[in-house]
C-alpha cells in the first residue's frame, strides 16, 4: 500500500495522475484500463479542489493505492465541505447543445471508469472517496 | 502544454500539445475564446498530441463549440482524437456535439 499527500491546488493533478499511473501499472492493468484509473482520480480531485475546498490551496488531497488481489483499490480523502453525491444531478447531453451544462460530468465519468465507487463523510477523516478497478478474470 | 495556432483562409487550426486537466484547460480556452473574440469562428483543433483529456477540457470545447456554432456562422471540428480520449468522450455522450476527422487535412476541407 502506497499514501502520498498532495496540496489542494490545480497544479497537483499531473503528480496525482502520475502516482495513480504508477500504481495502476503495477497492479498489471493494460493501457485503457490506466488510463480509466487515470481519468476516475483526476476527475475526483478536481472535484474536491473546486466543490469540497472551494478553490486552490484551502487542504490538502491524501490518494492511497492499494493493489488488492482481484483489483487496484484507491483511496482520496479531503478535509472539505461534506460532498453529497446524491445532490449531484445526472448530466443530460441529449439536450441541444446551447443548452448543455457541464454540472455532474465528472462524477459520471467516475462511476462509468471505475467499478466500485463509496463516498462516505465523517468528522473524523472527513470526504473518504474509496473506488476499486477490478483486474479482468 | 504547448498550443499553436495558423491561420489558413477558410479557418483556423489550433495545435494542442500534452494534457488537458483544470489546470492546463485555462490555457486552451483563453486561445479558443480570443479566436472567437475576433470573429473567427470556423476551427479545426488537432489533438493528436494530446494524450489526456479530462472534463474540464470536454467543457471548453462545448463553450467553443456554442460560440461557433451560433447563427450558423461556423464550427469547431476535432482531428486526430486518441481512441481513449473519444471512448471517454462517447461515454459521457458528449461526442454527438462535435465532428471528428482522422488528421488535419480532413478537418480543414470540412470548411
Amino acid at each position: 500500500m502506497v499514501t502520498e499527500t498532495f496540496p489542494g491546488r490545480f497544479e497537483s493533478l499531473a503528480g496525482i495522475r502520475e502516482f495513480v499511473f504508477q500504481a495502476a501499472s503495477d497492479a498489471g492493468f493494460d493501457e485503457k484500463e490506466i488510463y480509466a484509473v487515470e481519468l476516475a482520480v483526476d476527475e475526483a480531485c478536481a472535484n474536491i479542489i473546486e466543490h469540497a475546498y472551494g478553490g486552490e490551496d484551502v487542504g490538502e488531497i491524501e490518494c492511497t493505492c492499494n493493489d488488492l488481489k482481484d483489483g487496484l483499490e484507491i483511496i482520496i480523502k479531503d478535509g472539505g465541505e461534506p460532498f453529497d453525491p446524491g445532490e449531484v444531478v445526472p448530466p443530460d447531453f441529449s439536450v441541444a447543445l446551447e443548452d448543455v451544462t457541464p454540472r455532474g460530468a465528472g462524477l459520471f465519468l467516475i462511476r462509468n471508469m471505475m467499478d466500485d465507487v463509496d463516498f462516505v463523510f465523517s468528522k473524523e477523516d472527513g470526504n473518504v472517496l474509496r473506488m476499486v478497478k477490478r483486474k479482468k478474470e | 502544454m504547448e498550443i499553436n495556432t495558423t491561420h489558413y483562409k477558410r479557418c483556423d487550426v489550433v495545435k494542442s500539445v500534452g494534457r488537458i486537466d483544470s489546470y492546463t484547460a485555462p490555457e486552451l480556452e483563453e486561445v479558443l475564446k480570443k479566436l472567437t473574440d475576433d470573429g473567427k469562428y470556423k476551427i479545426v483543433l488537432d489533438l493528436e498530441e494530446v494524450d489526456f483529456m479530462s472534463s474540464k477540457g470536454w467543457w471548453v470545447l462545448i463553450e467553443t463549440q456554442k460560440a461557433c456554432k451560433r447563427y450558423n456562422r461556423g464550427e469547431l471540428v476535432l482531428t486526430g482524437v486518441q481512441d481513449r480520449i473519444r471512448d471517454s468522450l462517447n461515454l459521457v455522450g458528449m461526442g454527438g456535439y462535435f465532428q471528428l476527422y482522422d488528421d488535419v487535412v480532413s478537418g480543414v476541407a470540412h470548411f
